[in-house]
């Protein structure tokens, strides 16, 4: 299998006044193409900076990671930057879309920042992204418009416009009810199906059982790493939900 | 990443807030504005005194002898009789850059026709004095080289005298009136011409041939005064400088010795004026200056506070590929739209508040180019000068502060 993401002993200290606090003690993993995976930890555990690290938003102190075969350490903003916007999908707990813009325009925007696509080609691929995540009726929704999951599945949709290595999830469900936190599930199951590599951040244990491989973080150490031999459906818990108008 | 991409997202974000765009253009649509009506008033204004100068005639040139010092007391220039017939013969034969010559009397008594009387001033002068001072003959004729040669008692009466001497509808021409105790027949009625701005009628005179004047009323030798034209407002310091060296040449004075006559132009005069009409309008424009700095602070101040507003935003598009560079150049393109569309208005409004304040005062109106581009520079300075330090914040915020920032 081809491995998407490599990390070699990762540590990452921070300075806090005169104190050093070592928020990752070496952390090594590797994910192959195709997995989805679900990593917890408590607050303090070090699955932000994890989360960070593997974004290419922050470098490791010390430790390997290579992103789809590229050497993530030693780029400067600028590399990351382009590396974030060729490679990885993010998809944050508050959405973060622009405000009083329409689905189109937000799904649009990191190809807004890449050279390669003409306007034309931009709409194509953000309406072929928003069909994807069954929004396909909602282009010109502004972002105010639409409920949490219409707003979540967006936030997906931009994720995958640019045809990224990994999806990365940042607490995806956190904010939405418990109906809608399985139709988002549903969709990430549905990626993952289709092939997709997602990693999915968060501290609630019961999303582990619909990931396909589950790592546990505590004081920036791992603590568990389990593959799953029985994927739970999220679809079928969908399904035995009472349905509501 | 290119500039139609960055333009394209400064304008969504602009289109975004609206209300906030307009209000913050304000500050730069008033000084803007304001900069447009100080410059075109003052432009106009500057205008309508040259063409009050240009009425008496932009490119006249008055001779006067030089009034000495008699005895410790100083002399009335009318008095000196240094100008002699001579003197004029002379600048006619050799001054090439004068149009027109004229010498003047003039004398000043009651003019009577029938029961009617009015007091008025004689001008004895060639017939080039018309076109020195831009009086035109608007019926009948001027005088000719033979009425001057033969001192004849004709004149050619401005509208004043006619409206003062005779009864409406009756025609003057043919008439004969008496200036004073000698009896002169209208051969023409000068077209009028208004006051001038210094509150003078222009059209209460008479005109003669100058041989009239000075043998039959004065009855002097020499010349008090002497009017000339330049070729051109442009050959008017040359014509100066030819009229007074021909006539040091004929009154013998040595160089370095006080001249005994006066050339004036009104050159000098219109410069004078000038240059206090462009030091008003600086005055006023620099006033109007400090009005776009506040607008240009006020973009600043916007910009500052939208860069905190946004910093979620920042930070979702940092985290999704956005460099720094393309960070700073989405606010500084946000605030140069901001300033360059709040410039456009503000010329377009400036011009209109300009139109309107000439068209209630009655001065003319003509659209400056200057002050536009001046606006137009200004502006997109303003928009790089205050939106780039805002524009630096929000590239240099670290994305990972910024994408959680509440």
């Amino acid at each position: 299998m081809n491995e998407i993401i490599k990390l070699d002993a990762i540590r990452r200290d921070f300075t806090v006044g005169s104190e050093t606090v070592h928020a990752l003690r070496g952390v090594s993993f590797s994910i192959a193409e195709g997995e989805f995976v679900t990593i917890m930890g408590t607050s303090g555990s070090g699955k932000s900076t994890l989360l960070n690290i593997l974004g290419c938003l922050d470098v490791p102190s010390s430790g390997e990671y290579l992103l789809d075969g590229v050497s993530v350490r030693t780029m400067g903003p600028n590399d990351r930057a382009t590396l974030r916007n060729r490679k990885i999908g993010f998809v944050f707990q508050s959405y973060n879309l622009l405000p009083k813009t329409t689905a189109v325009e937000n799904v649009e925007l990191p190809l807004l920042y890449n050279r390669g696509f003409s306007a034309r080609q931009r709409r194509e691929k953000a309406v072929t992204a928003l069909e994807a995540v069954g929004l396909g009726n909602r282009l010109n929704h502004r972002s105010n418009q639409m409920s949490g999951g219409q707003q979540q599945r967006v936030a997906i949709a931009r994720a995958l416009v640019n045809d990224p290595v990994i999806l990365l999830a940042d607490e995806a469900t956190g904010n939405l009810d418990t109906r809608t936190s399985f139709e988002i599930l549903t969709l990430f199951q549905r990626l993952h199906a289709e092939g997709r590599t997602i990693i999915f951040v968060t501290h609630n244990p019961e999303i582990a059982q619909f990931s396909s491989r589950n790592i546990v973080l505590r004081d920036g150490r791992i603590i568990e790493d389990k593959i799953n031999g029985d994927i739970a459906s999220a679809r079928s818990v969908l399904e035995s939900m009472p349905k509501e108008d | 990443m290119n500039y139609k991409n960055l333009i394209q997202i400064a304008l969504r974000a602009l289109a975004n807030n609206k209300m906030r765009g307009f209000l913050t253009m304000l500050g730069i649509i008033i000084g803007v504005s304001s900069v447009i009506v100080m410059m075109t008033l003052g432009a106009s204004q500057k205008e309508s005194i040259r063409s009050d100068i240009g009425s008496m005639g932009t490119n006249m040139i008055i001779i006067h002898p030089y009034s000495e010092n008699r005895g410790g007391v100083r002399q009335s220039a009318a008095d000196m009789q240094t100008l002699k017939m001579y003197d004029y013969q002379s600048l006619v034969r050799d001054c090439k850059y004068t149009a027109r010559l004229s010498p003047v009397f003039t004398s000043s008594a009651q003019a009577i026709y029938g029961n009617n009387n009015t007091p008025t001033v004689a001008y004895g002068v060639e017939a080039g004095y018309l076109d020195i001072r831009n009086y035109t003959v608007g019926r009948g004729s001027m005088f000719t080289d033979n009425d001057i040669k033969r001192a004849s008692k004709v004149c050619v009466v401005g509208q004043t005298v006619v409206d003062k001497l005779f009864t409406k509808g009756e025609d003057p021409l043919g008439m004969v009136i008496r200036f004073g105790s000698i009896p002169f027949r209208i051969i023409g009625v000068l077209s009028p011409k208004g006051y001038d701005s210094g509150g003078n009628d222009q059209d209460n005179l008479i005109i003669t041939p100058y041989t009239t004047v000075q043998k039959r009323i004065l009855a002097i030798n020499y010349i008090p005064t002497i009017f000339a034209s330049a070729l051109s407002e442009e050959y008017t310091d040359q014509a100066v400088a030819e009229i007074s060296e021909i006539l040091q040449i004929n009154h013998r004075i040595a160089i370095g010795e006080t001249n005994d006559f006066e050339v004036f132009s009104m050159q000098e005069m219109l410069n004078t004026l000038n240059s206090v009409m462009n030091t008003l309008t600086a005055v006023l424009s620099c006033v109007a200056g400090i009005s776009l700095l506040v607008g240009g602070i006020g973009i600043m101040n916007i910009m500052y506070v939208s860069v905190t507003e946004r910093t979620r935003e920042i930070g979702l598009r940092m985290s999704i590929g956005a460099k720094g560079r393309h960070i700073m150049l989405q606010f500084l393109i946000e605030s140069i739209i901001i300033s360059v569309t709040g410039g456009i208005i503000g010329v377009v409004f400036g011009f209109i508040l300009s139109w309107l304040g000439l068209w209630a005062m009655g001065w003319p109106f003509s659209i400056q180019l200057f002050p536009i581009v001046l606006s137009f520079a200004v502006c997109t300075v303003t928009g790089v000068f205050f939106g780039w330090y805002p524009a630096r914040k929000a590239a240099r915020l670290n994305p990972i502060d910024a994408i959680r920032f509440e």
